[in-house]
């Protein structure tokens, strides 16, 4: 792993009205990190999130995300990231093809290009002979897999993860954690939020988010051992039940 | 005495091309807290809309209360407390509107039922006059939940209650739970997270609208037919491929800190030969330990039983 | 009942917290009465017209003046000669030459007889029409004040719709079809949408596996999108009358009970499309297409049915819209009252008694 930072935040705020959703949040991320982004329902962490992937302007402090500033530079950052959450990944009525073809055409890639990540793709998943169905008839797992190669069609320098395996079974969540390994392990840093405790252990590094502030950011080994505790599930809780305050929305 | 009893139960969608549920059986004893473990599309909510009476069976029998859910629809809709999989409250209507008028449709008020609640509802009190759409995830939870409860229900249906809650409201919610379960409410309650299985007395895992096992969560684990065993080293992505690569390894998945692995049979002390193995392989700071099977080792078992 | 005073209660929360709602409610009815009203009216206003006169004496003075003192004509151009005629009118810039020949009063008085030339540029035969019946009228008011009405030749006035709408105002004829559409339109789009929204919020689930009654639901649902459709009725009629000075000839106690057997029925089809579609979207293009483009068409504000082919006439008679338009035109203009508008009210009513038992039949008591 080179050290080589890839996000670096310093003083990141932002505020709805007088209610303070991020209250400076400084951090920095390295290139084929995976970095673990934690945090209760109302920290802050979509917030913040949001304000990495150039979608929402910080109220103040610094951002600058693959070499490039959130306030004035989105368009790049968005060229080259990958985003992919629970919630919105693929289209349903396209088949698994039209959605490659699809997303890497808006993220530029030449035809010819296309072509061959697309079946690179689709054998590394297995899909051959699934290529030409509808996304819809697809497993949750499997979907969820190709959503995350998706993401990464167009090598970004940074891919977000939000919650990628909300509801997906055992076996699929370890598989998609191998794609997080695989990925990492070609420079990509991945940025990844997570209600699952045990997949805070795979982290290299973690933060957990209360009241809009991290709490705490180190490897899991390091925070188990300042807290004293035997698994991170311990110290998420010891963390996150500080927190006062409800809501992270407007 | 058997409060919800679901028996071979088909449930097709679409003309039949997708099976939900494929000769499900089970039934939940009369104050118990019964938990449906399985991944999203496994067929959970299929089970809950039966049981609601919102959705019919193609085949199969289910009661609820001793009532049959096709003919005896209107007395279930009488003792049940129903929660969606989905957030199913107005979010345009106030946590204290919300909560009247659910109140009003089982014509009851909050002040009849207000000790039932009073534990839950206390602790979002303080936003009464916030509109629910405004409330973080695990305060939705707790409102709908207290909507579920206003009637005093005998039966409590709550579908995949703390999906998308972080962990700390999801311990609080399980908390609540088992304190609704001492007033001796029936709490039929489904999850993906695997971790909350040992906190339902009974469970049953679905996979693919299949049942791959129904027992209480220590029989499930004391099930597990081999030895499991824990170890790690300072390389774990490393130890990962090379366990998955030797012969003698039976299994091996990822398990928070540790790699859980069986072995194949006709290995003679293993954790000489394991440990020999992974230096050869420049493993270093290796611990190796037999560990207690997770309900999630059983379902991944089972799983791959299953396939 | 405390179910049902509950219900209505939340449902008047929905409407009065979302400003998307509100607008649909109270900005159509106030956008469509001043669009169709003003902007779409086929009223006519101060047409230019060209005099040519020969005569030059009294009678055709009079004529002149007459024409010019309604809002209807005024003089742009005075003609001196008839070969001017052809070019004036090929310019556009009039629409109408009133031609006058010479001797005119004494060919009136001694032959009883006179002939008055009205050239018009058909370009637009309908405008064409409607302006020669009205300077035909006005020829004709100004020859019955000039000569005693014994020694008067018969006259016909050839516009039979001017008999009722003498001043060939289109607020008369626009006013009621928008009362059908907005009224149509608010009601089937309100009930739909609010009902198959708690399908997409999942609060339908919760509903069904309640003892609220299905009945019961229906009705609280209905209760609220009834009243405010009958403020929405209020609120075109308060604007109609005092705006577009629309008379109310008839009695307004029969007109609000006319426009209840509306509303029911309209609501009654809402109900009906809430359970076939389970998106919002699904439900408002379906409201869109179901109510507005038949009413548009086939009511005959826009455009007469009688010249339409048959089976296009008979197929107007099973939307709601048409009758309705019929009892309105004929409380409101016609001043008619129940005994000649029995007809109508019953097969209105056969239509909201249909489609009541249709939205009954059709409610799902489970989730479809």
């Amino acid at each position: 792993m080179n050290s080589r930072t890839v996000i670096r935040t310093k003083n990141l705020t932002k505020r709805f009205g007088s209610f303070v959703a991020v209250n400076h949040i400084s951090f920095e991320v390295s290139a084929g990190e995976i970095f673990g982004f934690l945090g209760a329902n109302g920290a802050g962490k979509t917030t913040a999130m949001r304000m990495l992937c150039g979608l929402s302007r910080p109220t103040e402090g610094e951002a600058e995300i693959a070499g490039f500033d959130v306030y004035r530079q989105q368009e790049k950052i968005k060229k080259n990231i990958g985003y992919m959450s629970q919630k919105f990944s693929l289209y349903e009525d396209l088949t698994v093809y039209e959605n490659i073809r699809f997303f890497g055409g808006i993220y530029g890639l030449r035809p010819r290009a296309l072509k061959e990540k697309s079946k690179a793709l689709i054998s590394r998943l297995g899909l051959e002979n699934e290529s030409n169905k509808l996304v819809r008839s697809l497993p949750l797992g499997w979907k969820q897999k190709l959503a995350f190669s998706v993401a990464v069609i167009h090598d970004p320098g940074i891919v977000f993860l939000d919650e990628p395996t909300g509801g997906v079974d055992p076996i699929t969540r370890r598989q998609f954690w191998d794609l997080i390994y695989e990925a990492a392990g070609r420079g990509i840093t991945v940025f990844v939020s997570t209600h699952y405790m045990d997949e805070a252990e795979y982290f290299n590094r973690l933060s957990i988010m209360v009241d809009g502030e991290i709490a705490a950011l180190d490897s899991p080994s390091a925070l188990k051992q300042k807290y004293h505790a035997a698994s991170m599930d311990e110290v998420f809780f010891e963390l996150a039940r500080r927190a006062v305050r409800q809501s992270d929305e407007p | 005495m058997s409060e919800v009893v679901f028996d071979r139960i088909v449930k097709t969608y679409q003309r039949n091309s997708i099976r939900a549920l494929d000769d499900v059986s089970f039934s939940a004893d009369r104050g118990s807290l019964f938990g449906l473990i399985g991944p999203d599309g496994a067929g959970k909510t299929s089970i809950f809309r039966i049981l609601a009476t919102l959705t019919l069976p193609d085949r199969g029998q289910a009661r609820v209360s001793g009532w049959d859910v096709v003919k005896d629809y209107s007395k279930i809709r009488q003792v049940v407390g129903y929660m969606p999989g989905r957030f199913s409250l107005y979010p345009d209507l106030s946590v204290g509107e919300n909560l009247s008028f659910f109140a009003a449709l089982f014509n009851t008020t909050v002040q009849a039922n207000y000790d039932l609640i009073k534990d839950i509802y206390r602790q979002i009190e303080p936003f009464k006059k916030r509109r629910a759409g405004a409330l973080s995830g695990g305060m939705k939870q707790k409102l709908a939940l207290c909507c579920a409860l206003i009637h005093r229900p005998s039966i409590l249906f709550l579908d995949e209650p703390t999906t998308g809650v972080d962990a700390v409201s999801r311990k609080e919610f399980w908390q609540t739970l088992g304190n609704l379960r001492k007033q001796g409410i029936t709490i039929l309650v489904s999850t993906p997270y695997m971790d909350e299985a040992a906190r339902c007395e009974n469970i049953a895992l679905i996979q693919n609208g299949k049942i791959l096992s129904i027992n209480t969560p220590q029989k499930i684990a004391g099930e597990f037919p081999e030895t499991l065993f824990a170890v790690r080293s300072n390389n774990m992505s490393g130890l990962l491929r090379d366990l998955r690569g030797m012969s003698g390894i039976g299994s091996c998945y990822t398990f928070g800190e540790f790699h859980h692995i069986t072995f194949r049979q006709g290995i003679e002390n293993p954790q000489k030969w394991l440990v020999g193995e992974l230096e050869s392989k420049h493993h270093h700071e290796i611990e190796f330990m037999q560990v207690q099977p997770t309900i999630e080792d059983c379902f991944i078992r089972l799983m791959k039983k299953d396939e | 009942m405390k179910q049902v005073f509950v219900f209505v209660r939340k449902e008047f929360y929905h409407v009065f917290r979302d400003r998307k709602t509100l607008l649909l409610l109270f900005g159509l009815p106030v956008m469509q009465i001043v669009l169709f009203g003003f902007a779409l009216s086929n009223e006519i206003k101060k047409a230019d017209i060209a005099i040519c006169d020969y005569a030059h004496d009294a009678t055709s003075q009079k004529i002149v003046q007459a024409l010019n003192a309604g809002t209807v004509f005024q003089t742009r151009e005075v003609l001196f000669s008839h070969r001017e005629i052809e070019s004036t009118l090929r310019r556009s810039d009039e629409k109408l030459v009133i031609v006058i020949p010479a001797g005119f009063s004494d060919d009136l008085y001694h032959q009883h007889k006179a002939q008055i030339g009205i050239i018009a540029d058909a370009e637009d035969p309908n405008l064409a029409n409607a302006l020669i019946a009205y300077a035909a009228r006005i020829i004709a008011d100004v020859q019955s004040r000039v000569i005693p009405p014994s020694s008067l030749p018969m006259q016909i006035i050839p516009e039979i719709r001017m008999i009722y709408n003498p001043e060939l105002k289109g607020a008369t004829n626009f006013v009621p079809g928008v009362m059908a559409l907005v009224l149509l339109l608010v009601c089937v789009l309100m009930t739909s949408v609010s009902i198959v929204r708690e399908k997409e919020t999942g609060t339908m689930e919760v509903l069904l596996v309640s003892p609220l009654h299905p009945v019961l639901f229906i009705v609280a649902k209905a209760i609220p999108y009834f009243l405010l459709s009958l403020l929405n009725l209020t609120v075109i009629l308060v604007l109609s009358v005092f705006l577009l000075d629309m008379p109310v000839n008839g009695s307004i106690l029969l007109l609000y009970a006319e426009s209840a057997l509306l509303i029911i029925t309209a609501l009654a089809l809402g109900l009906v499309f809430s359970n076939i579609t389970s998106s919002q979207q699904t439900a408002m293009l379906i409201s869109l297409l179901g109510m507005l483009l038949p009413t548009v068409i086939f009511s005959g504000f826009m455009f007469p049915v009688e010249n339409m082919p048959v089976p296009l006439q008979v197929l107007s008679n099973i939307f709601p819209s048409k009758w309705y338009y019929i009892i309105v035109k004929g409380i409101m203009i016609k001043g008619l009252g129940f005994a000649e508008l029995w007809k109508e009210t019953m097969i209105l009513t056969g239509m909201a008694m249909l489609f009541l038992i249709i939205s009954f039949k059709s409610f799902n008591i489970r989730m479809a």
